[in-house]
């Protein structure tokens, strides 16, 4: 089904001449309006009226996190703060984390977006969708739902935790769809399954998961232990929220990028070049609808691969593989993104913690557990079992109050964290997804 | 009249206790006293031993996080009630002790007891002010 028929069956060349009278907009727009973006565009020596085409978008340079850090909180915003309805942000706040910003046509946007993705995966406004994205700064939550009423479906406001009031409401409410990070689907059905609960013989029919990469054994996980079809969502905060692309329920190989508002292209991470279709690569992303916070030539990190091969759904848009990996060091860990330098800073702002630490992160039953090692030092050190603990439970507390995760801290003996040549290995992935 | 203590900060894991007692082993150290506090985790090994600067200096040289402490060595008599009898007085006089073991060797026809009191020095003027005998350091250490 489709929400959009016009827009997302937009034979591919009208699709594109849309593309670059849109594109030709923002990048006029961002040049007179955002400081950064002139600066960047002089210095690149590239003039908004020499985007003729939509190959000459290569000519722009690439945006990154570390410009949005730089420009934060507000500096990227391109409309005055009097347009804007609503703010979101990665997590963080350190200073380091990411804020963006909606007008109120960029929520009915994205809103849009999001419905498209829901009848994507057959859901209609006869639906009830349990909705246990994170409510707040993510933009889980709140754009799933915007979706969810912009399509007319009833929508239960559950957010993240309280795993047994979801199950409750799972069966007195009759949910016929839900959404939330793939890990916490599993967390649900095993919590549900645990406490005597026939979870395969709940309404619902289908899942649409995103927000952490997850791979196909744990869709078939999911779909076996709820008995429902479940679907990949992609989204990431910077370039709107969930809804950037959506997998179909006729095709179910790879997401459709919404060509409409935004421009999709795929580079060599470590050279910045651009890679025809079908070759792995970072995907960039140019958003060309949105006000508030338009973005050009985004590196979004995210590994993938796009795929131009026809859809049997109908959507002539392209089609993006699931998430492979990243091509920096960000985590996600329970939907939420942490930097290791995040981490870092948490650490080194604690008086006498050495630099020497170590995150592992793994996934215990479905859930992704982190933990800190950190080698104590003789400053850090007391002969009483009571100091060494508070100094866990104050590295924990800082580590829940400025990121949000919980994380299990473990004072290790020095020099037992590996020291590696040149880049430090910060980090032990242990989950085997 | 204090007694320096060596805290060595272990991880809970196999392996790790040897580690310390091989190093000591090496450097010929003679173990006077020990106590081993745990968590799940980790664990605090306190030492006594007979040549203080010199464990000192072989643990730090093989890469050990420690910390010297000042710690009350007692005697405390050998039998019913010799150990309650100065609990008594330290608790009347509001002292508080956050660890304490027994020494292995004893001093005559008394038992010896290692404390740890925070703050240390009005404790130990306390126990003299009791009639209560504190060991020096050095006597400790020969035992």
């Amino acid at each position: 089904m489709i929400y959009n028929e016009e827009a997302e069956t937009l034979p591919r060349e009208a699709l594109k001449a849309l593309q670059l009278k849109r594109l030709q907009q923002v990048v006029h727009r961002v040049y007179h309006t955002v400081g950064f973006y002139r600066r960047a565009f002089d210095q690149a020596g590239v003039d908004p009226d020499d985007i003729k085409s939509l190959d000459d978008l290569r000519k722009l340079p690439f945006t990154t996190r570390e410009d949005l850090r730089n420009n934060y909180p507000f500096g990227l915003f391109a409309v005055p703060m009097s347009n804007v309805v609503r703010l979101h942000a990665s997590s963080g706040t350190t200073g380091k984390a990411t804020v963006v910003g909606y007008t109120r046509r960029d929520i009915e946007n994205w809103s849009e977006l999001v419905a498209r993705c829901f009848t994507a995966a057959g859901i209609t406004k006869n639906d009830i969708i349990h909705n246990a994205y994170g409510y707040g700064l993510f933009t889980g939550g709140l754009g799933a739902h915007y979706g969810a009423e912009k399509l007319g479906a009833s929508v239960i406001p559950m957010s993240g935790g309280s795993t047994k009031r979801q199950i409750t409401i799972l069966q007195d409410f009759g949910p016929t769809a839900i959404c939330c990070t793939p890990s916490y689907a599993l967390t649900i059905a095993e919590a549900g399954t645990d406490l005597g609960v026939d979870m395969k013989s709940l309404k619902l029919r289908v899942g649409v998961f995103g927000a952490e990469p997850w791979s196909e054994k744990m869709r078939l996980q999911i779909e076996d232990s709820l008995n429902i079809i479940a679907l990949n969502i992609y989204g990431l905060s910077e370039v709107m929220g969930p809804g950037v692309a959506m997998e179909c329920i006729e095709g179910r190989s790879g997401m459709h990028i919404f060509e409409d508002h935004f421009i999709v292209e795929t580079i060599d991470p470590d050279t910045g070049e651009v890679l025809p279709p079908g070759e792995p690569g970072e995907l960039v992303f140019t958003t060309i609808t949105k006000e508030a916070f338009p973005l050009v030539r985004y590196r979004s990190r995210d590994i993938s691969r796009i795929s131009t091969d026809f859809c049997r759904c109908g959507r002539t848009f392209v089609k993006m593989d699931r998430v492979s990996g990243r091509s920096d060091d960000m985590l996600i860990i329970r939907g939420v993104n942490v930097f290791p330098s995040q981490i870092e800073s948490i650490l080194m702002g604690i008086e006498g913690v050495e630099p020497h630490y170590q995150l592992v992160v793994d996934r215990v039953d479905t859930l992704d557990t982190l933990e800190i090692q950190v080698e104590v030092s003789e400053t850090l050190f007391s002969d009483e079992v009571k100091e060494l603990q508070n100094l866990e439970k104050r590295i924990k507390k800082d580590i829940k109050d400025y990121l949000g995760i919980t994380a299990q801290v473990k004072l290790v003996e020095p020099k037992t964290i590996q020291r590696s040549e040149g880049k430090a290995t910060r980090v032990l992935d242990k989950r085997n997804i | 009249m204090k007694v320096k203590q060596i805290s060595i900060f272990l991880e809970n894991k196999p392996g790790s206790l040897e580690k310390v007692t091989g190093v000591l082993s090496a450097a010929a150290i003679n173990i006077r006293a020990l106590a081993l506090a745990d968590t799940s985790d980790f664990g605090i090994l306190r030492l006594i031993v007979n040549d203080v600067p010199t464990a000192r200096k072989v643990l730090q040289e093989n890469g050990f996080t420690l910390k010297c402490t000042d710690v009350v060595a007692v005697e405390v008599p050998d039998r019913p009630g010799g150990l309650h009898g100065i609990l008594s007085v330290l608790s009347r006089e509001g002292i508080n002790v956050e660890y304490m073991y027994a020494f292995i060797e004893r001093s005559g026809e008394n038992a010896i007891i290692i404390f740890r009191f925070n703050p240390t020095d009005t404790a130990i003027d306390v126990l003299l002010k009791h009639g209560f005998t504190v060991l020096p350091g050095e006597q400790v250490y020969s035992l």
